[in-house]
């Protein structure tokens, strides 16, 4: 059953990844039902740091998770050897495993859910990554650098771009493919400002940006425009004093918004948390089942949606990774909580609606209930009224810091780059900006949501989570945001 | 099956290819890994996952670039691969400036290290697991299997390190979020010591049963058992040892390295790397040294130097990456036993959790206390402990908070498994500090 090695290159099986499911139907185990998902990526770094071109890393990865119920249990085997014996090798554990799980069942969680749809879906490209060269992308960065170094206190500037390309594809016994093709940039301008004594750093990009498409969404994600910004506002925040303290109102601009939506909204209303799946690790959440349709998560203004349908947004798609058909739901409306991000199991289990977010970082590691886009609706406020309307408070801009607890209750965030507010005005830049408080209360505090002109799609490159630990792309979408009676600080 | 004669085999073929002054180099790692996650002590996903990974670079003069890409265990359609991949990289080079700071290992130093584990049948784990939690809640994973590391060089070198290892990392909980965390790793797997700590566990847990105890804020004290000491040195490697961020003012041990601070003289930490489940090759070939003292008496020792760092500041390699994965802090007098009466009136923190910077120029560090913490009053357990968030200095916590530090030390095997299967560890002590400030 080995295909001839030219047949079996990366390239070859890359190409028409649909002949995978093919040659493991003639080796599929008897079972009650199976899914295959194969998963294969191509990803690019490209950097430029002091001046100097870091190497540049490529890698491709191909395999396949053989999932199967067998007498209410459920198993998975996971292989880069996608030959007939290979998937043939991988049903076989699976099978032993879900015999197995057939022994000692966790309730509600022996059924495969069953695909319905077949179909494709792909990211929107207008400029491809591949259509220009390593070394003029190269060119590209080594131009861009000098501009991060905007004076001699910049003792470390770096300017790289990343790219994944992704395609999934999941059949099952019954016929069913769905095949998704996906593209990703991540740029990342970062300067870091020292006088010997204290250091600081800006950055654009970096973990917190992340969009679908090719190098047209690299201008929307400020790369390279903002390179003289960021050098500039490292070495402003060098000279600038430290946050105030004090509970004051606190206005978040998008890019930390990210973080704050993420961790105490998304985790917490991730439906296995909430199952208890995640104790031992990623934690678990202030947030029960009963709380649903009834619990007053923010003020009237926070309106938050699970969106698969924003182009350029990181998670983007058509199906989640166990063949859930994707569609825009709102979790919070007007600050009540609706429903949790659940997978269709989760959703059994838990008696709940949910969302299509079974989700797996590869084909060597099963979905599990992750974020996909999660975003906070814009309101109708403009940015000068956002400002305008704070008597004392503190702008934070670009995430640096995040701590939160097990049930995403008690959080501390810190930012990059502070400017003070006074009598509805920008005031200084400050530095070593931090703010901390308790998400049940925190979100009852929004007291103004910035219009469309705020909103930036942004997301997270490295949301850990799940035994065993999967990373994945996250999409959050957020206008700026003024809360009410924060903690602010410096030092603790 | 991981067999080194695969990827000698592999290496062969495709090292030969190299041309003229070309110098290849090839890194590779294998697992064959069961994984069987659980919840209330029943299996909620189960399954076995083999990779196979090569990591070719091709250098040609001061020219070079990398690629990663996936086995099939097939050695025919992986040589087509792998000859695929290093023409791509042959095309690439020429569009490539030098790299000033390209180093790799130049003298041929091959090495050997292969660790048969006794590993236990998947159901014989499942029904120890079974047998001993009884109604208990037990939350976790259990990953076992065989892991592989190898290294290939066109100019001689081969090195191979293969291990067979479990780490079952789990945790019981009860009725109001009380939970106690435990873990059970090695290589020989025996049921007893499952068992065995299972029912500590269980004590611990049945400990927790008494009235949840929140101190005010402000400064306490405070024992850090090793488990929680783990998490604050977890994130001090975070940059923290580097020495492309000492070298940039990056380091939140910046002081520390350039004499501003000093910690406590009991304060010494090692990489020690020699009998450890961590290759002792790094990706450009350069076997690492032993040991590499990174606090010596409270003074910073040496930073852990990767080899594009190294080229850069002159100076030798001493790590595959620029972070510790075998972590060692030297004991002291302090008996585990003697702990809560000489803590006297303070918190018992058995973990920390969710770590990181608040300001990295004072190494002040915030997160959350979780599991078995407790509150002790009079040298006795008061009561379990609601989850705190504190914000403290590690120049605080391991200079002049520093009161005693245990005699007896853990020794814990990094759970982690992104991507694949960690293999850090940390051996270390508990931590009695004065002034632990909790903040919400």
């Amino acid at each position: 059953m080995h295909p001839g090695s030219d047949e079996a290159t990366l390239d070859a099986m890359e190409s028409d990844l649909h002949a995978i499911p093919v040659r493991f139907r003639a080796v599929a185990p008897a079972c009650d039902y199976w899914t295959l998902r194969v998963v294969a990526t191509r990803e690019e770094r490209l950097a430029v740091r002091q001046g100097v071109p870091e190497p540049v890393a490529r890698s491709r990865a191909l395999g396949a998770m053989v999932t199967v119920e067998v007498d209410g249990g459920l198993g998975y085997g996971a292989t880069s050897d996608l030959s007939g014996s290979g998937l043939r090798r991988a049903a076989g554990e699976a099978v032993a495993w879900a015999r197995l799980a057939a022994r000692l069942p966790l309730p509600g969680t022996g059924q495969l859910m069953r695909m319905a749809t077949s179909g494709d879906y792909a990211s929107p490209v207008e400029d491809p990554w591949d259509a220009v060269s390593a070394a003029d992308k190269l060119a590209w960065l080594a131009a861009t650098a000098p501009r991060l170094r905007a004076g001699e206190q910049i003792v470390d500037w770096l300017a790289a771009l990343y790219h994944r390309d992704q395609q999934v594809l999941l059949a099952d016994g019954a016929g069913h493919e769905t095949l998704q093709r996906f593209s990703w940039v991540a740029p990342t301008l970062r300067a870091v400002a020292s006088d010997g004594m204290l250091t600081e750093s800006r950055t654009v990009g970096g973990a917190n940006a992340v969009r679908q498409g090719g190098l047209e969404q690299l201008a929307s994600l400020g790369f390279p425009d903002r390179a003289d910004a960021v050098g500039e506002e490292a070495l402003a925040l060098l000279a600038a004093p430290p946050c105030p303290s004090g509970v004051t109102d606190l206005l978040l601009m998008p890019s930390q918004m990210v973080l704050q939506i993420h961790e105490s909204i998304g985790h917490p209303l991730e439906l296995d948390r909430i199952l208890g799946d995640e104790r031992n690790y990623a934690g678990t959440s202030f947030v029960t089942a009963e709380m649903f349709g009834s619990y007053r998560y923010g003020s009237e203004l926070l309106n938050v949606t699970f969106d698969p349908t924003l182009p350029e947004q990181a998670v983007s798609y058509a199906w989640d990774d166990a063949g859930t058909p994707a569609e825009r739901a709102h979790l919070i409306r007007d600050g009540l909580l609706e429903r949790p991000l659940g997978g269709a199991l989760s959703q059994l289990r838990s008696g709940l609606p949910g969302t299509a977010n079974s989700r797996a970082c590869d084909w060597n590691r099963p979905p599990i209930d992750r974020m996909a886009n999660l975003n906070v609706e814009p309101g109708a406020t403009p940015f000068a009224e956002l400002v305008g309307g704070i008597e004392r408070g503190v702008l934070m801009d670009t995430n640096r810091s995040w701590s939160i607890d097990d049930s995403r209750n008690k959080f501390q965030f810190g930012c990059e780059f502070g400017r003070v507010i006074r009598d509805g005005e920008l005031g200084e830049v400050v530095r070593d900006c931090n703010y901390r408080g308790i998400s049940a209360g925190f979100w009852r505090n929004l007291a103004a949501v910035g219009d469309a002109e705020t909103f930036h799609v942004a997301g997270v490159l490295n949301c850990g989570k799940g035994e065993p630990n999967q990373a994945v792309f996250v999409g959050h979408a957020s206008p700026a945001c003024v809360f009410r009676d924060v903690d602010v600080f410096s030092e603790a | 099956m991981i067999t080194r004669d695969a990827f000698d085999t592999l290496a062969d073929a495709l090292l030969a290819e190299a041309r003229g002054g070309e110098v290849l180099l090839l890194g590779y790692y294998a697992e064959d890994t069961d994984f069987a996650r659980l919840n209330r002590a029943r299996l909620r996903q189960a399954g076995h996952v083999a990779q196979r990974e090569l990591h070719v670079e091709l250098i040609d003069g001061a020219r070079h670039a990398s690629a990663d890409i996936q086995l099939q265990d097939d050695a025919q359609a992986d040589l087509a691969q792998a000859r695929a991949e290093l023409a791509s990289l042959r095309e690439l080079l020429p569009q490539l400036p030098e790299d000033p700071y390209l180093a790799y290992a130049e003298e041929v130093r091959p090495s050997e290290s292969v660790a048969d584990g006794e590993l236990g049948a998947r159901e014989a784990w499942l029904d120890a697991i079974a047998a001993s939690t009884g109604d208990l809640d037990l939350v976790g994973l259990l990953a076992q299997g065989v892991q592989a590391h190898g290294f290939a060089n066109s100019l001689g070198q081969r090195n191979w390190h293969a291990a067979a290892s479990f780490n079952f990392d789990w945790s019981l909980h009860a009725a109001g979020g009380r939970a106690v965390k435990s873990r059970y790793a090695g290589s020989r797997w025996n049921p007893e010591q499952l068992t065995a700590r299972i029912a500590a566990a269980r004590r611990r847990l049945d400990a927790l049963a008494r009235p949840t105890q929140t101190p005010a804020t402000g400064h306490h004290r405070a024992f850090l058992a090793p488990a929680a000491l783990g998490e604050l040195l977890d994130l001090l490697g975070w940059g923290g040892f580097g020495l492309k961020s000492l070298r940039t003012g990056q380091s939140p041990l910046q002081r520390l390295a350039d004499g501003r601070h000093t910690l406590h003289p009991a304060v010494k930490l090692r990489e020690a790397r020699a009998g450890s489940p961590t290759p002792g090759f790094s990706a450009a070939g350069y076997l690492l040294p032993a040991e590499v003292s990174l606090v010596e008496e409270g003074r910073f020792g040496s930073a852990l130097a990767g080899p594009r760092s190294a080229r850069e500041f002159g100076v030798d390699v001493n790590a595959r990456m620029e972070a510790p994965e075998a972590l060692e802090m030297d004991g002291g007098d302090l008996a585990e036993a003697d702990v809560l009466a000489t803590l006297g009136d303070g918190l018992y923190l058995s973990d920390l959790w969710y770590c990181n910077y608040s300001d990295r120029n004072a190494c002040r560090i915030t997160g959350m206390s979780r599991y078995a913490c407790f509150a002790v009053a009079g040298g006795e357990l008061a009561g379990p402990l609601a989850p705190m968030r504190f914000d403290a200095s590690i120049y605080d916590l391991l200079g002049d908070g520093l009161q005693a530090l245990t005699r007896e030390r853990e020794r814990m095997a990094d759970a982690s498994t992104y991507e694949r299967r960690s293999t850090a560890t940390q051996h270390l002590p508990g931590l009695l500090v004065d002034g632990f400030p909790l903040t919400l």
